[in-house]
């Protein structure tokens, strides 16, 4: 599934554009992805973003790559990986583009193929650190995340500020120091599994008929 | 009439670990006012803007066996402290009722764990429970410390109302403002009530989320608040870890404290701090400290 191929343009042409059709599809599966089709390209979604001045391609950008096929600045830049999920876009967009949602999609995508920039590694640790305590005990819980999210990407960050911090939150009974190791269960972690299992290999279904552009 | 509510309390993840001041203290505030929290047993993760990142069906699934388990233990209304979790608890019960393709997908998947979600549970965020079910005639008169002299900035942060601006308006929500109103506290105006902390940037890319939270600080200062109350872990943890960061960034000290909305309240009904974590608070200043001891 994952390739090692981190450069867009040097994926085989054949492979590209069936990446740019799953993209497409995937996209427009979402609730409401539909609506990418009406987008008028006015800049609202960027106007809106806290953190449109830290990507390399603005939301409005994207879009517009999306639609042009062109998955170059979708997968090379940054711009999925500094969406911080306020929904400003989502709500502003005159179009009802749910620009979100639409973010977390490529987000699942660049993860699912293994293609996002190697400066984006530290979210993508995060992503799958987060995901695997989920499906193995239920909840999550923070101590355990943090141990091992910073194991992963800055260990040394453990014995230094993450030590004098966790002093503090140990202090002041916020952080239970037995959790870095042993993480939370929920009784119905078996029932969390077979849910997972079950939808190992489905993707989310179209309705028919589409789902209303109204609907908000 | 409509049918009578029955509540179930969704701590969520933050609130067992960082954030547990804010479970304490939405715990005893409820209590005070006289209706306590009974916690839905057995709740999983709401999926959080993480899991999202990785697989949509899944984290749908995920955040709707919490649903299916209010279905089942007999909660109308779920109620959620946490901005992130009721954001997406509540866009799952939307989107499910939304799709009825993926609703039945996901409870295909349910099904394997023995639970169905029949699409019943309201997904509630506390400040609006309490502001609109409980309401400020019922408050007061049980307000037993007026908190006055002490200026408050409501600081709700993305996801109390959006996305759907489900328990209060998207842009500019009000119903936090009305609820430390009751406490005779001063709440200010101020321009940065919904804008972002930075959320998980905070820990993959400190610079962006810095300098998101250097101006609801700047923000902060000029309205003249001396306390941030928030109504979210993650917007409350962002803003206690990034406040000396902003700090040696300006170069200055800012004479503000960040406190949980429960714990006002909590104040306000006679609790004690102890009993409502206060102690606990990494970012209080001495001037605040006083006021509320008084």
């Amino acid at each position: 599934m994952s390739e090692k191929a981190s450069r867009v343009r040097e994926l085989p042409k054949a492979r590209y554009e069936e990446l740019v059709e799953k993209f497409r599809q995937h996209v427009r599966a979402l609730p409401g992805g539909e609506a990418i089709d009406e987008c008028i390209q006015c800049g609202t979604c960027s106007g809106s973003c806290p953190t449109s001045w830290a990507m390399d391609y603005s939301p409005r950008e994207i879009i517009a790559a999306l639609r042009a096929g062109n998955l170059e600045p979708i997968l090379e830049g940054n711009t999925m990986w500094m969406c911080t999920s306020c929904y400003n876009c989502y709500e502003r967009c005159p179009q009802k583009i749910r620009v979100t949602d639409l973010m977390y999609e490529l987000k699942r995508l660049a993860v699912r193929h293994g293609i996002y920039p190697s400066r984006m590694r530290k979210s993508v640790v995060m992503a799958k650190t987060f995901v695997n305590i989920i499906e193995n005990h239920g909840r999550n819980s923070e101590p355990t995340f943090m141990m091992r999210f910073f194991m992963k990407t800055n260990p040394l960050v453990l014995l230094t500020k993450g030590l004098k911090l966790s002093v503090k939150y140990i202090t002041h009974g916020r952080l239970n120091l037995l959790e870095t190791v042993f993480p939370k269960n929920i009784k119905g972690r078996d029932g969390i599994r077979k849910i997972f299992a079950k939808l190992a290999n489905t993707e989310l279904g179209a309705d028919a008929p589409a789902p209303s552009k109204e609907v908000h | 009439m409509a049918a009578p509510k029955s509540y179930l309390y969704y701590p969520g993840c933050s609130l067992e670990g960082a954030a547990n001041p804010y479970d304490t203290s939405a715990r005893a505030m409820m209590k005070a006012l006289g209706s306590p929290l009974k916690e839905l047993d057995d709740w999983n993760c709401c999926g959080a803007t993480t899991y999202f990142s990785v697989r949509e069906l899944q984290a749908f699934a995920l955040s709707a066996r919490n649903l299916a388990l209010a279905e089942q233990q007999g909660g109308s209304d779920l109620i959620v402290a946490c901005n992130a979790c009721f954001a997406i608890l509540g866009k799952t019960a939307h989107y499910l009722a939304e799709k009825p393709n993926m609703k039945k997908q996901v409870n295909e998947a349910l099904g394997e764990a023995g639970l169905h979600y029949y699409g019943k549970v309201n997904v509630r965020h506390l400040v609006d429970v309490v502001i609109s079910d409980i309401g400020a005639d019922q408050i007061a008169p049980k307000i037993t410390k007026k908190l006055a002299g002490l200026k408050l900035a409501p600081y709700y942060g993305c996801l109390f109302s959006r996305p759907g601006g489900y328990a209060d308006h998207p842009e500019n929500p009000v119903k936090l403002d009305k609820l430390l109103a009751t406490t005779g506290a001063q709440v200010v105006d101020w321009e940065a009530k919904t804008a972002c902390c930075g959320g998980m940037v905070l820990q993959t890319d400190e610079k962006v989320a810095v300098r998101l939270m250097d101006s609801i600080v700047l923000e902060a200062e000029r309205s003249g608040a001396e306390v941030l109350v928030t109504a979210c872990p993650l917007c409350h943890v962002n803003l206690e870890l990034a406040m000396s960061k902003v700090e040696k960034k300006r170069g200055k000290k800012f004479n503000l404290s960040v406190m949980f909305f429960t714990q006002i309240l909590g104040l306000a009904l006679g609790l004690s701090m102890k009993e409502l974590g206060v102690n606990q608070m990494l970012t209080m200043t001495q001037a605040t400290l006083k006021k509320l001891a008084a």
